[in-house]
């Protein structure tokens, strides 16, 4: 018992950057939202069923320009299609005894959660990742309604203050890792200058950058630290 | 049913699926090579969720941006911590903005 209380804790705990970073997004889909036409159940639907940002805001553009419901669909697919990877690569760290959550737990891998998680020391348990991904839904869809309810009245110099949040997250995460491993600080430098190169080139469908930058730099990663890790056998 | 709730219902399949595959082979154990692959997931998406995005998270601002940004790298390369990055980059693009005079 106390154990679990100890690991919702630490979910709780670990998902509050990522609190901070979503309520104002949120927001702003909320507002954004009412101008595209939805109403508010149907705004707060949306965060609640859907769960991902950057899609849900592609949604309101294409939408507001006109593109039809079975297009949006396919495109959201495409966008969204790398937590594929995310679930497969943060699958093998969670505990198998786990398996009735699992399909919960799932619902909830965003770039974020993923991100918070997949850096954790140790395996995944279902206390620590169900919390974590509660608080994090909790302020993407609280933040939602408040947003089309009360909408603008975060001061603009604060709202754009806070879109770094989550990037400052990223770095936070990333940071200790990579000055810790060669290894981790090389692959994601690797894997940002092709999603950077992939951007100039700016051939591929929307959302599928950053896909092949994880899969390219990934498999570098293969080819490059073989030798490092026959050494440690 | 309405146009906005098909939407809805079927983005958010489309989004539900490919997040729940990868958990119905939990059991199935794969070879040592595509393990590593899996475990080179974490940094190598970082890196591609913070470069290049991270640059533009201040509409027409980079500058300001990579100045948040150096004070989450700064933060978390001596002393650790998500919560003292996040908020910290926060006031430091906050004060960046206002110096700037724009966008209030």
């Amino acid at each position: 018992m106390e154990k679990s209380l100890k690991e919702i804790k630490e979910g709780m705990a670990s998902g509050l950057p990522i609190v901070i970073g979503y309520f104002p997004i949120a927001m702003a889909f909320g507002i954004l939202s009412k101008t595209v036409g939805l109403t508010l159940n149907e705004s707060v639907l949306f965060s609640l069923l859907v769960f991902a940002g950057a899609s849900q805001f592609m949604a309101l553009n294409l939408i507001s320009l006109g593109v039809g419901v079975g297009e949006i669909i396919l495109t959201t697919l495409l966008v969204n299609f790398r937590h594929f990877l995310m679930s497969a690569s943060i699958s093998r760290k969670i505990k198998k005894e786990f398996k009735r959550w699992l399909s919960l737990i799932a619902f909830g891998i965003t770039d974020e959660v993923f991100s918070v998680a997949s850096f954790k020391k140790g395996t995944l348990n279902k206390n620590f990742m169900l919390s974590l991904q509660l608080v994090t839904y909790l302020s993407w869809v609280i933040g939602t309604g408040f947003g089309f309810l009360i909408g603008n009245i975060l001061p603009t110099i604060l709202k754009n203050s806070m879109g770094i949040a989550l990037y400052a997250m990223f770095v936070a995460i990333l940071v200790p890792e990579a000055k810790k491993s060669k290894e981790i600080l090389i692959l994601s430098l690797l894997s940002g200058l092709i999603n950077l190169s992939l951007k100039f080139i700016n051939i591929l469908p929307k959302g599928w950058n950053i896909i092949i930058s994880i899969i390219l730099a990934s498999s570098v990663g293969l080819l490059l630290f073989k030798k490092g890790e026959k050494n440690h056998e | 049913m309405s146009k906005f709730l098909l939407l809805i219902l079927g983005m958010s399949i489309v989004t539900y699926i490919p997040r729940l595959l990868p958990f119905l082979f939990i059991d199935k154990s794969f070879s040592k090579k595509f393990e590593r692959f899996l475990l080179y997931i974490p940094p190598t998406a970082l890196g591609a969720l913070i470069i290049p995005g991270a640059f533009e998270a201040i509409p027409n601002m980079p500058l300001i941006s990579i100045i948040g940004l150096g004070f989450a790298l700064l933060y978390s390369w001596f002393r650790g911590g998500l919560i003292v990055s996040v908020l910290g980059s926060i006031l430091v693009v906050f004060i960046g903005i206002y110096i700037k005079g724009g966008l209030i």
